[in-house]
């Protein structure tokens, strides 16, 4: 037996005992169903979607803070770059516009100036003057690169283009990252236009390049060589880098540059070396600061803020692991998910003990609700089966008086009156018809006294008279069946006081029982003894009543046959009312309960003994003097 | 010995008083408890035989009328309805007392007894 099924309540298998009609209201499997199911869905129902609701809300919350904390590091960082790049390039604009060319072309005067750049700002590497031609007419520096020609690198033709130009990082001829910042000079009052203002700066630029353009395809000599001249310096990447690494992230987080390849420009603590193409995907273009999801190489999930530096290739990359911001969401959303499992298990546990409780509950009263409605039929049929057999009875035995009285008289006749006197034969024939007569009146007067003490009535009863009466309606059958049928009951048994017609019901159920799972050829054996040890035999299978055998003599009597025996499973529930092995054989399962009751009632116990295949013993004890709870009735003649 | 015998079912008590003649007993017998009273006024009866179930006057509502008047009177009970146990009963009750259908030779002794007052 396994443990559910030890825990199943009975209700679960069985149907209940009502009939057809109201058989749906006392569906004990489907109320309970029902109930669990109601009450389960308005309990958890509101839980979960509040817990879900909770949940939603705070990661929300937790996410749009991460949002806009990273969105607001990106847009100050990019804000003190813009702040760095511009001081430089203003530097340089004023440098250009405060020196003339013949000025700056002079290495005395660049080394001054290169200088008190290095100590007023830091940061600069070298500075030079490329002439329109590109080529580097002026250095000042740590290499040797006077002379070089630039006229091809792709930063000078931009610088040419727009008039100013911030280079990516590059490692150059220095194998050192750095990047250049280059100004082009217009000589005044050639194409004189302010050049502080961008897009009018931007405006000469194209026209440069257009007039550049022309000059190339249409080969006209408009040398402009002597037009501009570019300054050019150098900055080193250090400084640039400690704006960024200065940055204090939590989050695993990570601040660099790249540009617009993707190429890192200043270290990254996990997302490439300089100057490799970084992990994440470069971002679109914005004007504005902007955060997003992005996934990196090693398949985490980042919080990238990122910004577009205006007039260079830069984008600035703030970077934050996504788990490690979230990781105080995720113990809030433990504890949640604990506290919703908890309180569903303590929730679902409740409701199915206290439903299997209540509708337990319900199946046992309905139990001995129908188990009391089946004994009053019961009792009613016995009743009316009774009146029916007196009334027969009494009808039988007046004709089979006067029968008696005239075959009486017709062998009186023979007897006292000489004239038959002899005729054997006659009186003979006289003899058998009353014979036969005393016959069917000792038939009447079973029937009678059946019919009798169907009421409930405390008299003196004979033991052994109470025995041969029962036998005496089931004689015939076991003569049928020739089962052999042993009666020891010792003739000094007091009397015992009880309701003879209850006694009667015990033991014909027991009787009958007996008979039924004997074939032919068994033997059935009463016994009865006094036992006034009551308490000694109180153990094993029987149920008695406490308290009765202390003060009042008991008799146990024995019914055992050489039947078919109990299985002990079905053992355990044989007086349990509706259990029948017999169900299809139209057995109600309710015998053996009734005679429980009724020995019960009468303040007695029974016990059961059986060996399958060999046969079972029923021990009823019951008290001489019996008590019953109702009013007591001693029967009187009446 | 003078009898009445008294039972609503003629053909019985007519061929019980024939039988009984044969045993050297000779009754009176009536079918009714008002026949019997008449039968008492006129004559003298020292036992009467009463059936317990009659119309209109039973045998144990007779048998009281029946003592009133004659105190002395003995009585036998006779009923179609009844066991061993009410013939205990009725001796306990200190009336004799017979079930239907009788065995003749039982209702001589008996009589017998009831006269001996026993």
């Amino acid at each position: 037996m396994s443990i559910v099924q030890y825990f199943k309540p009975a209700f679960l298998e069985h149907p209940s005992s009502e009939n057809k009609i109201y058989r749906h209201a006392f569906n004990f499997r489907k109320i309970w169903k029902m109930t669990v199911i109601i009450t389960a869905a308005v309990a958890l129902i509101p839980l979960v979607s509040i817990t879900a609701i909770d949940y939603n809300v705070t990661r929300t919350a937790l996410e749009s803070d991460i949002l806009l904390r990273v969105g607001r590091v990106a847009s100050n960082t990019k804000r003190s770059i813009d702040f760095f790049l511009a001081k430089h390039k203003s530097v340089l604009d004023f440098l250009v516009h405060d020196n003339t060319f013949d000025d700056l072309n002079s290495l005395t005067r660049l080394t001054n100036i290169l200088n008190h750049l290095r100590s007023g700002f830091g940061g600069f590497v070298d500075i030079g003057i490329i002439n329109s031609k590109g080529i580097q007419s002026v250095y000042v520096g740590d290499y040797q690169l006077e002379g070089k020609d630039y006229s091809t690198q792709p930063w000078f033709q931009k610088v040419v283009e727009k008039g100013m130009y911030i280079s990516d990082v590059v490692l150059g001829f220095r194998e050192k990252p750095h990047f250049v910042i280059a100004v082009k000079r217009v000589y005044p009052g050639k194409t004189f236009k302010s050049e502080n203002v961008v897009e009018q700066e931007n405006a000469v630029a194209q026209e440069n390049a257009v007039a550049q353009e022309n000059a190339v395809t249409s080969e006209n000599i408009v040398e402009p060589e002597n037009n501009f001249y570019v300054l050019r310096a150098t900055i080193d990447t250090e400084h640039f880098n400690e704006l960024l690494s200065n940055l204090e992230l939590s989050g695993m987080g990570d601040a660099f540059i790249i540009n617009r390849e993707g190429t890192i420009q200043t270290p990254s603590r996990m997302h490439g070396d300089i100057l490799t193409k970084t992990d994440i995907p470069v971002p679109d273009y914005s004007i504005h600061t902007e955060v997003r999801e992005e996934t990196d190489g090693k398949g985490n999930i980042n919080m990238v803020g990122y910004a577009y530096i205006p007039d260079t290739d830069f984008i600035l990359m703030i970077v934050k692991n996504k788990a490690e911001l979230m990781k105080s969401w995720y113990s809030t959303r433990s504890i949640l998910i604990i506290f919703l499992v908890v309180s569903i298990t303590i929730i679902l546990g409740v409701i199915l003990s206290l439903t299997t409780y209540l509708v337990n509950n319900m199946y046992i009263a309905d139990k001995k609700r129908a188990m009391a409605m089946h004994r009053i039929g019961y009792d009613n049929k016995m009743a009316t089966i009774g009146r029916l057999a007196a009334g027969v009875a009494h009808e039988i035995n007046n004709p089979l008086a006067v029968i008696n009285e005239k075959a009486g008289l017709i062998k009186d006749m023979f007897t006292y009156q000489n004239k038959y006197e002899k005729d054997a034969k006659l009186i003979g024939l006289a003899d058998s018809v009353i014979s036969s007569v005393q016959r069917c009146g000792s038939i009447t007067h079973r029937l009678l006294n059946f019919a009798r003490h169907l009421e409930v009535c405390i008299q003196s009863v004979n033991i052994k008279n109470l025995i041969q009466d029962v036998l005496g309606f089931l004689g015939k059958e076991a003569e049928y069946r020739s089962i052999k049928i042993v009666v020891d009951i010792p003739d000094n048994l007091p009397e015992m006081m009880c309701d003879r017609g209850k006694m009667q019901q015990i033991f014909l159920n027991l009787v009958n029982n007996a008979f039924a799972a004997m074939s032919s050829g068994g033997t059935l054996k009463i016994e009865a003894k006094d036992k006034n040890e009551g308490k000694d035999g109180s153990r094993g299978k029987e149920k008695k009543n406490k308290g009765k055998e202390q003060d009042s003599e008991f008799c146990t009597i024995t019914v055992s046959d050489t039947g078919c025996g109990i299985r002990p499973a079905d053992l355990e529930m044989i007086f349990e009312p509706f259990y029948t092995t017999k169900s299809s054989q139209g057995g109600t399962g309710l015998g053996l309960s009734i005679t429980y009751g009724l020995v019960n009632e009468a303040g007695g116990y029974i016990k059961v003994e059986s060996e399958v295949g060999k046969g079972t013993r029923f021990m009823v004890t019951l008290p001489y003097k019996q008590k019953t709870g109702q009013e007591e009735k001693i029967c009187e003649y009446s | 010995m003078r009898i009445l015998l008294v039972d609503d079912e003629t053909d019985y008590v007519e061929t019980l008083a024939e039988r009984l003649s044969f045993r050297g007993i000779e009754a009176q017998w009536a079918s009714s408890g008002q026949e019997a009273m008449q039968y008492l006024e006129t004559n003298q009866y020292d036992l009467a035989v009463l059936d317990v179930k009659m119309p209109k006057i039973g045998g144990i509502e007779l048998k009281k009328q029946i003592q009133k008047k004659y105190p002395d009177m003995k009585f036998i009970y006779l009923t179609g309805h009844g066991s061993e146990d009410d013939y205990q009963k009725g001796v306990a009750d200190s009336v004799h007392y017979l079930i239907k259908p009788v065995n003749i030779e039982k209702l001589v002794e008996m009589m017998k007894n009831a006269m001996e007052g026993r």
